[in-house]
């Protein structure tokens, strides 16, 4: 069925009013951000540059992106074994694992951070206050999505008869995993180590009421002193992010038409 | 959770939820239950209008797949960022409230209204309906051409076919997302944390007043009695939500 063209014109023009409420606030960030300061005319790099030469954005520029790498790393460690051993020997405590790494979307941020404050004030007093502490607390916060991208593809393969194969050619359990699965399911762990990073890079409600110093915590703050160098560093880090998400939906794309391609 | 009863000393007592029912806490219960729901209708209905073009774009057009693509990067931005992009464009000196000053001689910035609840609304709806294309597309998508072709073949319109097939398929499916969208909204802290800076117009700004004070001691249970609020909000939604679930996953297989 075609549709009619009164219904193709009213579609375009709707399409174009969605289109210019998500993006002009994005052009505006952009305008705002190459503003030379004060009133004066022209546009600069200033801005960007702040980035680089400011020393608190920087350190806390490179917080979050350690931050983030430590989250994908712990994330993955924890993960991939837990999920292949429960579908391997503990089938029945797969629903328990389910709910549990799911948890964290149905309680609010906020409410979680209320409860964990006692429990930072030991892990700060133990192992020092660096920003990097907040690993643990990302880790459960990211877990229903990277539970989701793994546990795909962990159903899309075979773990059991894979597994059979490897023992019984004499591979041991770290073996199995690392060298079996994880080739297998790259793609899944991919999936859940992006979005990870996008959810840490641009995570403010754990590290501002812990009061650690992350990105968007610094960019919060330098804001009052110089908008358009905020500006600046938060459009940086959302094209980051969007660039990682946007590769992200690309990749699954183009590994499905392969799948497809491969299958008999 | 147990700190929600106790004192600031520990000791049990029922005092801190008492503080639930101070005028404080209810204003900011009610700003923040009509703030999520009216970004949840906003969203649900804006972002149910543009999944519905969307999907009625070929399956294979570039626009189709891109939309889809960008709600689900939009649908994942928020925080900081998205304060930022906002008083950008319609804060005092954003790039629209000078064109439409230049243009129209009209103040759109106003007296501050970005930095309260009506602020508040437009600003979630830029993640909410992002959100509602992801969760709602695929319910348009699970609507069979055959189930069309039945109802034309058997005598009735389009609007028959809309009236009577395709709207009571889609119902349990956009309540249940209209469930999800107003937790979203409940639980979103860090957009209004960046925005608002007087006043604790919902109910978690009012968490971080509790938590964070410092003129009050004792505080950090009343924030503790109004995060057990939080969660027995989400989790009503949430149960809701999964029993339409169960009903709509009937037909959507």
């Amino acid at each position: 069925m075609t549709p009619s063209r009164t219904f193709r014109a009213v579609r375009t023009v709707l399409l174009l009013a969605f289109a210019a409420y998500f993006f002009v606030p994005l052009l505006a960030m952009l305008d705002f951000s190459t503003q030379a300061r004060g009133s004066a005319e022209g546009r600069t790099w200033d801005n960007w540059q702040f980035m680089v030469t400011d020393e608190d954005l920087r350190s806390s520029i490179i917080a979050s992106l350690l931050l983030a790498l430590f989250t994908v790393v712990l994330m993955v460690v924890l993960l991939v074994p837990t999920m292949v051993w429960v579908r391997l020997r503990v089938p029945r405590a797969r629903g328990l694992v389910e709910f549990l790494c799911l948890l964290p979307l149905t309680i609010p941020a906020l409410v979680i951070v209320v409860g964990i404050s006692n429990v930072y004030s030991w892990v700060t007093y133990l192992l020092g206050d660096s920003p990097l502490v907040l690993t643990f607390a990302y880790v459960v916060l990211v877990l229903p999505y990277s539970y989701r991208a793994i546990d795909a593809a962990l159903s899309a393969i075979d773990v059991a008869t894979l597994s059979e194969a490897a023992r019984s050619l004499g591979a041991g359990w770290p073996t199995v995993i690392v060298r079996i699965v994880l080739p297998n399911i790259t793609g899944g762990v991919l999936g859940a180590a992006f979005i990870s990073v996008a959810l840490v890079m641009g995570e403010y409600v754990f590290a501002s009421l812990l009061h650690f110093d992350t990105l968007p915590v610094a960019m919060a703050g330098i804001y009052r002193s110089n908008p358009a160098a905020a500006m600046a560093a938060a459009l940086a880090s959302m094209l980051f992010v969007a660039l990682l998400l946007v590769g992200l939906t690309f990749l699954s794309r183009d590994r499905h038409r392969h799948d497809q391609g491969a299958s008999r | 959770m147990v700190g929600a009863f106790q004192d600031g000393d520990g000791r049990p007592t029922l005092g801190n939820l008492d503080a639930l029912t101070s005028d404080a806490a209810l204003s900011a219960l009610k700003g923040s239950l009509v703030l999520s729901a009216t970004t949840a209708l906003i969203g649900a209905a804006l972002g149910a209008l543009l999944a519905y073009l969307v999907v009625s774009l070929p399956t294979q057009s570039l626009l189709r797949r891109t939309t889809l693509a960008i709600s689900g990067v939009l649908a994942q931005f928020g925080g900081v960022v998205l304060a930022f992009a906002w008083i950008a464009t319609i804060g005092s000196v954003g790039i629209v409230t000078k064109a439409m000053d230049s243009a129209f001689g009209v103040d759109l910035y106003g007296s501050g209204w970005l930095f309260d609840l009506p602020g508040l609304v437009v600003v979630y709806a830029y993640f909410q309906i992002p959100l509602m294309v992801i969760v709602f597309a695929p319910a348009f998508e699970g609507l069979r051409p055959q189930w069309r072709e039945a109802a034309v073949n058997l005598g009735a319109s389009t609007w028959d076919y809309w009236r009577h097939v395709a709207l009571p398929l889609l119902t349990p499916a956009f309540l249940g997302a209209l469930l999800l969208l107003f937790a979203n909204a409940f639980a979103a802290y860090a957009t209004a944390a960046v925005l608002v800076s007087q006043g604790q117009p919902i109910v978690p700004l009012l968490i971080r007043q509790a938590i964070t004070s410092e003129v009050l001691l004792g505080q950090a249970n009343v924030g503790f009695a109004l995060a057990l609020e939080m969660i027995v909000v989400v989790t009503l939604v949430m149960v809701a939500y999964n029993l339409l679930l169960k009903r709509t996953s009937r037909w959507m297989r």
